[in-house]
Parts: structure tokens; sequence; C-alpha cells
């Protein structure tokens, strides 16, 4: 329920291309055929009273509050559950309405606690407004007869309660699961007054509840509350803005009181999740006011001095000196930086900007090099633009939908939800993925194919499946020599038809059996509308730019591009990887994906920066660290990104990082670069700042300050600041003014501002004068570069091998309540259900090791090793084990390999053969990390020392 | 930078580009990614390492290719990246 109240029509809107004409009360209107009575009063003005209904589930017709008459009908039909009919004449009101109405009412409230005054939906409830409004004057029942009214309160959710006193059971939140959130974690069990909502068989905490929030939501009671609205009471504004969590760039209303948050609820006219939400962006935003924000500059000298707190000008003064410095020492490209997926993409633009004008080279990098790189080039090379080809809705319309290399249920959940309610329509489902995720089998929802092939296998099984579109004719030959560059379809098509690429030949590779291939293969082909999502299982790969290259080259052969329901999808990690890509992130291109050494793009920026720009491409992230080590790269400014944390091979980084004389992080806490670091800029949340962030779907939304920076500074506003005292003068007032300058360096943002956005409430790009309101489907009727272009793409093993002393495969991933580093998500109350990353076994390999449920195991790489406690599971196919990186202890990273794709330098997390071991102790790298993390704790001055 | 981690990357690079059926549109491959993916003092020591003959284990076709594409693939600024302190800039960005 939604404390800042927004109109609510009580059923579903309907699309239809007929309408209907009927009068209410006598007020004439005309609705889409299938619109509810209910939704049609709304249209004529007319609120019929509820309790049961919303505009965000179907209609259920249990609280009978909602009768009309209509006339030639008998009785009191529900306005919720009946339909619109033409010349149909309806009666709202009526004494024998208002009477029934009342002994309605009376009977919920005989049942119901009477502390509206200390309730904390006091003032904002739905049955004590419909009590109102019906004009309840007495219960003549009394309240001594049976009752709920000493029901438990279940309060194990660390984020809302339970409280069945005060439950009508109307199943909003019943349906708000199954049919908003797709679980099915909640039923009404029992009968007539016995009956009940009950999550599982036990608590809500150990049921399959996921704390979506969608329940919560659709309560029209304080039966689900949250914690923070009864312990702040009632929000008294609101702002919308856009969660700084995962790539799906849910709209949010922050309910205000002043400038504490108390709660965040999903936006119903958000574009990216129509009124959902997940557990993260819902409830995890905790960590913007946790006391381990520092809110202060810091400096040092060395990484072993402790920590010296200085004004704003002193660390800028200090940081700026030091780049100088360094750049005279060791050459102008002997410094860099690194933006963020998690910064808005003002700041990232800012950030790129400072480093080529500023630093005068073309070392900036971001955090995209270790998630999606590979698509960036896969998709430019073969449709291009760097960029996925739909918005979310379009799955609504897909008739086949392949998931590869992606877990949206864990790790996109308010998609996957979308996708659920697709699936459940009745669209067919291939995933394609080592583990069974848990998409292959849920609630109402089972893939047809699970193809789990063994991981660093999928250009041969890409190859497979487009072997069989090609050889079984297929292919969209029409569409193909329409839209297609047919000398290249022709090289490709004589390459994946070669009998080395067919499923049979390709069984002993991959271990996925050809008659699945085949079958997945034929149905993804032959379906009206397929649609490929793809995450980072496609990416992180040594061949990772050629399996998305693949993918496309699939979905161009079988006409899949170009429409809804269809298209290639790359489901983003984290909120800004689209943006921060888009704004020129990538050492060899300016924003807008034009490659530095283009003089006439250059000639463009120079005028504006009045500067000269580098044409070379600078470093990448994984080049950086070589360059660091080989002493010809000597300082980094990175802004929001723990790259100790997140990068491979992490002795290989921190060794880096320590030969490396100034270190500047910007950050909302002192993670684990920060160890590593000589400066320290305090950063701001999301909520303390202007911007706006890209989505996965390309859609531009609005972030919006719902309190001042903690710091006294935007992160924006300290790069600005940097960048002055480095002598390089950057003059904004605010955000929009950069997104303007974005908008007149790129061709793709030209029609885009903050304006554009106020009055679409979110727009695509691109957004020009071609496509004024933006572009929700990509490539129409040609493809950005023209003619789209098949890629050949050879299968080329990893060298990353098992052996017999590493005869496992590791692979890594994410879990719901975690995000990333954790660094946000570790800081909330996510933790209870997540508090350490654990390796994921099957019962075959753990009982080859002797190996038991939760015993602690050593995981030896090539690379190094550490330790974690075991969960053994089916999830997993023999000889492939799985783990997650959202605690820094786990050293997930300490194992993983410098492997990488070829073309982008993206890190091969996704496959390194181990062994796993029965343990006793922690690894020496963890006792090691354990000492860091002390030492450079003290090293931090106390709250308001200086 | 480590020589054996250029040759490495630089094969890797090789062996997608060799998927291709025409042998210049390999090399022209090859060359044309480390021209627009490597920073100078990448591509640099590769050259060097190749000069020296030090580069052990590169594949043939990457020497084929910057033998074809020296001038190319050499970096246009020479040693500036590691000796020239700073650029001259005019301090009137935006």
């Amino acid at each position: 329920m939604y404390s800042v109240k927004e109109p609510d029509s009580g059923t579903p809107l309907r699309v239809h291309p007929d309408s209907v004409r009927l009068e209410i009360d006598g007020v004439s209107v005309e609705v889409p055929k299938g619109t509810s009575v209910m939704r049609a009063a709304v249209e004529a003005g007319v609120r019929v009273p509820k309790l049961c209904a919303t505009d965000s589930l179907e209609a259920f017709g249990s609280c009978r509050l909602c009768v009309v008459q209509i006339d030639g009908r008998r009785g009191f039909p529900a306005s919720c559950t009946t339909l619109v009919e033409p010349g149909m004449k309806v009666h709202t009101q009526s004494p024998a309405i208002a009477k029934l109405r009342r002994n309605t009412m009376e009977l919920y409230i005989s049942d119901h606690p009477l502390d509206c005054l200390t309730c904390p939906a006091n003032g904002n409830c739905e049955l004590q407004e419909m009590a109102g409004v019906v004009g309840l004057r007495e219960v003549r029942y009394g309240y001594e007869g049976d009752n709920h009214l000493k029901a438990e309160k279940d309060e194990s959710n660390p984020y809302f309660t339970f409280d069945p006193t005060k439950c009508i059971v109307c199943s909003r939140c019943v349906r708000a699961c199954e049919e908003v959130q797709g679980t099915f974690a909640l039923t009404v069990e029992g009968r007539g007054f016995g009956s009940k909502i009950a999550a599982g068989a036990g608590n809500f905490l150990s049921s399959e509840c996921v704390s979506c929030g969608a329940c919560v939501q659709a309560c029209p009671t304080a039966t689900l509350m949250e914690k923070s609205v009864i312990d702040a009471g009632q929000p008294d504004h609101s702002v919308v803005t856009t969660c700084a969590y995962c790539g799906v760039g849910c709209s949010f209303r922050a309910e205000m009181q002043g400038n504490e948050v108390v709660r965040m609820v999903p936006n119903k006219d958000g574009h990216a999740n129509h009124g959902h939400s997940c557990v993260k962006g819902r409830f995890a935003w905790g960590y913007a006011s946790h006391p381990d924000r520092l809110k202060l500059p810091m400096i040092r000298a060395k990484i072993t001095d402790p920590w010296r707190s200085v004004s704003w000008e002193e660390a800028f003064a200090y940081a700026a000196g030091e780049i100088k410095r360094i750049q005279a020492t060791y050459g102008r490209g002997s410094v860099g930086g690194i933006t963020s997926s998690r910064c808005t993409n003002e700041e990232t633009f800012l950030v790129q900007k400072l480093v080529r004008a500023a630093f005068g080279n073309n070392n900036v990098d971001t955090c995209a090099r270790v998630c999606h790189s590979p698509t960036g080039y896969g998709l430019k090379t073969t449709l291009g633009e760097s960029a996925g080809t739909q918005q979310f809705d379009s799955v609504m319309k897909a008739d086949c939908i392949v998931v590869i290399g992606a877990n949206p249920p864990e790790a996109h959940p308010v998609f996957a939800s979308q996708m659920k309610r697709r699936l459940r329509q009745g669209a067919r489902l291939i995933i394609i993925d080592p583990r069974a995720t848990a998409l292959v089998r849920s609630a109402h929802v089972e893939a047809d194919y699970h193809l789990p092939l063994r991981p660093g296998t999928n250009v041969a099984l890409i190859n497979a499946i487009a072997h069989v579109v090609v050889t079984e004719g297929l292919a969209r030959e029409d569409y193909i020599h329409q839209r297609c560059d047919v000398a290249e379809y022709e090289k490709w098509k004589a390459f994946v038809s070669l009998d080395r690429n067919s499923p049979e030949a390709t069984e002993a590779v991959t271990g996925v059996p050809a008659a699945d291939v085949r079958g997945a293969a034929r149905l993804y082909g032959s379906a009206g509308n397929g649609a490929i999502y793809y995450g980072l299982g496609v990416t992180e790969h040594s061949q990772g730019s050629t399996m998305v290259m693949g993918i496309a080259n699939l979905a161009m052969a079988t006409g899949n591009i170009g429409r809804d329901g269809v298209g290639v999808n790359p489901l983003r990690g984290q909120n800004n990887v689209q943006g921060a890509c888009d704004m020129g992130s990538f050492p060899h291109e300016l924003p807008g994906y034009r490659h530095v050494s283009d003089g006439a793009v250059r000639g463009l920026f120079e005028g504006v920066w009045g500067v000269t720009l580098d044409p070379e491409p600078g470093l990448r992230i994984p080049n950086m660290f070589d360059a660091a080590h080989d002493g010809s790269f000597r300082a980094l400014y990175v802004q929001g990104e723990d790259i100790v944390q997140s990068d491979p091979d992490t002795q290989h980084v921190t060794a880096a990082m320590e030969a490396m004389e100034c270190v500047i992080v910007q950050d909302l806490f002192l993670n684990e670069t920060a160890k590593y670091a000589h400066v320290f800029f305090p950063g701001s949340s999301f909520l303390e700042k202007d911007g706006t962030f890209t989505n996965a779907e390309r859609r531009i939304s609005r972030v919006r300050k719902v309190m001042p920076p903690l710091t006294g500074l935007a992160d924006w506003e300290i790069t600005v600041r940097f960048a002055q005292a480095l002598g390089y003068s950057m003059h904004y007032d605010h955000p929009s003014q950069i997104m303007a300058e974005i908008a007149s360096l790129t061709p793709t943002f030209t029609g885009v501002s903050y304006d554009k956005i106020d009055q679409l409430g979110s727009v695509q790009w691109p957004c020009n004068d071609a496509a004024p309101n933006g572009t929700p489907v990509m490539h129409i009727d040609r493809f950005i570069r023209g003619k789209g272009r098949f890629v050949v793409t050879e299968y080329v093993p990893t060298e990353e091998r098992t052996s017999r002393r590493f005869p496992l495969l590791l692979t890594t991933g994410r879990i719901l309540s975690q995000y990333n580093v954790g660094a946000q998500t570790r800081r909330t109350a996510n933790v209870t259900w997540h508090d350490e990353d654990v390796l994921e076994l099957h019962p075959h390999d753990a009982e080859q090791r002797g190996i038991q449920a939760g015993d602690r195991v050593r995981v030896e790489s090539r690379q190094g090793d550490t330790t974690l406690h075991v969960e053994i599971t089916e999830r997993m196919q023999p000889g492939v084990v799985y783990t997650t990186f959202h605690h820094p202890e786990s050293g997930a990273n300490v194992v993983t390999t410098e492997n990488s794709d070829w073309a982008t330098n993206c890190p091969e997390y996704k496959v390194t053969a181990v062994q796993v071991s029965l343990a006793e102790a922690p690894s020496t790298w963890q006792r090691r990390f354990g000492e860091i993390e002390a030492v450079q704790a003290a090293l931090v001055p106390a709250p308001g020392a200086k | 930078m480590n020589v054996p981690k250029l040759v490495k990357m630089a094969n890797q690079i090789a062996a997608f580009f060799e998927g291709e059926p025409e042998p210049a549109a390999v090399l022209e491959g090859i060359a044309s990614h480390l021209c627009r993916f490597w920073d100078p003092r990448m591509r640099r020591e590769l050259l060097a390492a190749v000069d020296a003959g030090t580069a052990d284990g590169l594949r043939p076709s990457v020497h084929d290719s910057l033998r074809a594409h020296r001038v190319r693939v050499a970096p246009r600024n020479g040693d500036k990246q590691l000796t020239e302190p700073d650029i001259p800039m005019a301090a009137t960005g935006h």
C-alpha cells in the first residue's frame, strides 16, 4: 500500500481494439472491451468501495464490498469481476447497496482490533477508509465471540511483519505473490472462519518467500507492514528515483519524512518494473546511512601510514599534486582512472573527461570491462550498436525464450517475474547453463530444454544450434537476403554447416546430448518470436565476444531481430553498466562508442573541451595492473568500484596496487581497494545526488536527490573539483548541464534532456531527431550498421583445463539477496539470507571426497587457494562447482585466473580448474586478509578525530 | 609489460581471426585489432620482443600480420607515453 497515495482503478487496464459504451450512475463512459465495471466506474469519475481489489491484480470478487446493481440483472454483482457490456446501466449507490456494504464491513470489523490510533497504518488503511466510506457506526455482534485477535505476529522477516490479527483474508498478498512475483509462496489455509494466510509450513523467513515486498505493497491493512514504517511512522512526501542495484533499473518512490527515508516503494508508473520490486531495491537501502560510511576526505603518503582526515581542499590539492608529480616523473601515460557502473551517467562522463582532458591520455576503463565488454564488442560488430535490441516488455510477446548463462530470478528478479508471467501464459523456454538454475523448474515454470553444458563450451554449443537451424532449413533466407550482408552469411553458413559443428560432433565437447540440442534448435528456430536473454555466463569467458557474436548470428539467421517479442538481450549486472559504456568509459572509445582514432570525432570533443586528445587507445583494467607491475603505470583514480575484491587473480591485483604510488579511491566505504589507497574521497549514495542511470534496455531514468550529500559534495562535484585542482576547468551548476553536454556530443543522445525525461518518465536511446521519444526496439527496418554482419565463430577451447591435480571446474555467480562485492547489501539485513559465500558441490563429487554438507573445504586452483563451507546440491552437474563473490574474506578471486576474453580482456571468471578437499582452517591468504583488515581498520581515524 | 602475457593475448586474437578463410583478412584482422584495442606500450613491447626474437610461442599468423602491417601497428607517438611528462593543454574546458 502506498503511503503517499496513488490512484487505484481496482482492476488492471485492458487493451482491446473494440470499445464498449455503458452508463454508470447516469454518466456515459466508453472503455476497452474486457474492462471491469469497477474500472469503468473510475473512468466515469465514480469510486466504488473495495477491499480485495487493486489494479495490480486480477479481480477476485471475495470482499463483497464493491457490489452494484445493474438494470435487468438480479441481485448485487461484484463490480470487480463483472465485465462491461454495451448499453449496461450500472448503479453504484442505493439504500440496498449501502446496507449490504455496511453489513459486510460490520463483519470484518467484528474480528479486527480497534487500535487504529496506535496502528502503524493509521491514516493509510483501506479498511479504516472503507469503514468511513460505507458509514459504519456500530458492530452489533460485539467482540467477544470467536476471533483471531490473539493470533501470533510473525516478525521473522527482517523487513516486514505479518500480523494476522489485522488480516481480512482478502488474498491480495497471495495473489501478488502469484501474479506479480510468480513465487507462489503464500496460500490461504483452511476454510471459512478458519481460513488464514500462511507462508508455507513455518514462518515467512523459513518459507519460499523472496521478500520482494509485493505482498506488503498489496496489503490493504497493517497486516503486512514494513518495520521501517512501524518504527518511523507514515511518510509525508515522496520523490521518484531509480534503484541503484541491478540493470533492471526499477523506478521507486522514496517515501520520506524530511530528509529521512522511511521506505522505498516501487513506482506503478515505472517503465521497467511496473510497480514491482525485489528484496534489494525495496528494502536494502539502509547501507546509505550505515555507520561505516566515511564522511571526511583522507590522505596518507604510504599505505602503511595512518589515514589523516583533511579538508576537501587539502585532499584535492594532494591528489592533484601526486598525479602531476607522477606524470612529470614517469610520463603522461603513467596514470589513469576507472569509472563505475554504480555511478550516474553524468559522473561517469566526467571521470572519462577528466582522464582524457586533464590526465591527457585514454587510460580510462570501467567495471563493465569485467562483465559486459564482450557485449559491446560483439553486438557492435554484428548489429552495429553496443546495446540490447529490445525493451523488457517485449518479453510478453515472445513465443520461445532462450536464457543463456543468466539467472534472472537471482540477478534480475523483477524482470524474471515478468518473464515468468509470460511463461505461465505458455511461452516455451530453453535454458543453457551448467547449473540447474531456478528457471529450469520452479512454481508453474518448467523449461522445455535445459542444456547443461560444460563451462567454457558456449561457442561449440551455439555453433551446434546454428548448424541445426541452417541444415534443417530453419534459416529465414528472405530476411537474411533483405537485411544482412549475404556474402558474410554464406561464409558463416558454410562454416556452421560443417560436420564438426553438428550436435553429434560437439556432444563430446559440450556434454549436452545431441538430441536435446536438435530439439532446442528446432524449438527456437521455428518459434514465431524467439527471444534470447543472456548474462555473464556468456561474456566472462576467453571466447566471450565470440559467443556474443554467435548469439547475434543465430538471431539474424532466424529473423529474430527488429520487432517486439524477439531480439538479443544482454542482462546487465549493475545498474548503470549500459550507461557507463555509453558515456565513453572504455579506453578506445569516446562517448557514443566512437573510436579515439577518429580525427573528426576527436575534433568535436576537442572543440568543446578545449584540449588536444590522444588518438591512441589507453590501458584496459587488466593492462593497468600489468603496467603497474612493470612500473609504467603508477597512479589510479577509482570511482565507485572495488577492483581488489571484484577482479580476478586477487594476488596479482594487490601486488599491482602495492606497486602504485598514488591510488585515489572515491567510495561510500573503505572498501578492499581503499586498503591500498593514498587518497580517499568519500562518495555519496544514490539518494544524495541528481543524475541518470541507463538500464539494460537502454532506458535513461532520473536519479533524484532526496537528501543532501552526507559528505557535503555529490560525486559529480568531487570530480569537478579534482579536475580544477589539476588545472583543468570544469563548470557545471547541476548534472542537467552535464547531460546537455553529453547530448551535444553524442548522436544517439541529442534528444535527451532532463526535461524530456521528466516529461516522458524515462526514455530509451537512441533519442534524437529521428526518434524524439526514444527507441524501444532497435534495428526495426535495418541494422544500425546497415547490413547485419554474420561472423565466423570458430570454437577455441580455453587454456584453462582440468587435470588430475585440478579435476573440477569452478564457475562463479551471484545470489538474490547480495549485490556484486556486497559493499552495500552486506551492510543491510540481507545478510539474514546470505552471510557467507559457500561452495556448491554435486553429491557425487562430495561423496568421492568424503565431504558432508557444511564442511569447510579447500578450493585450490593453479592461481591460489581459499576455503569455503560446502552446500551439497543437485543444482550442480558432477565435475562442476560454484560459488559467489559477495564477501571479501571468501577470496573467490584468489582462485580465479587471469585468463580473459580474446577481444576485450574480460576475465574468464566462469572457468577455473580446481580441486576441492576437506580443510580444517582458513587458508593462508584468508589469515593474511584478516591481518590486513585489522591493520587497515586501525589506521582509520576515529569519528571526529583529525 | 609481461611479454609472455602479451604473446598469449596476441595468440588468442590470432586464433579468432584465423577462422577467416582469406589469409589477407586474417592478417588484417589481427593488426586492426591490435591497433584499435592495445595501448601503445603493449604494441611497442610486442614488436620489440618480436624484433629481439624473444616472443616465444607467438603464432605464425601474428608474425605475418606484424610484418605486413608494421607501420600501422607501431605506436604513432613513439615513446611519448613513457617519456614526455605532459602535453600542452588549454585549461579552458567546460
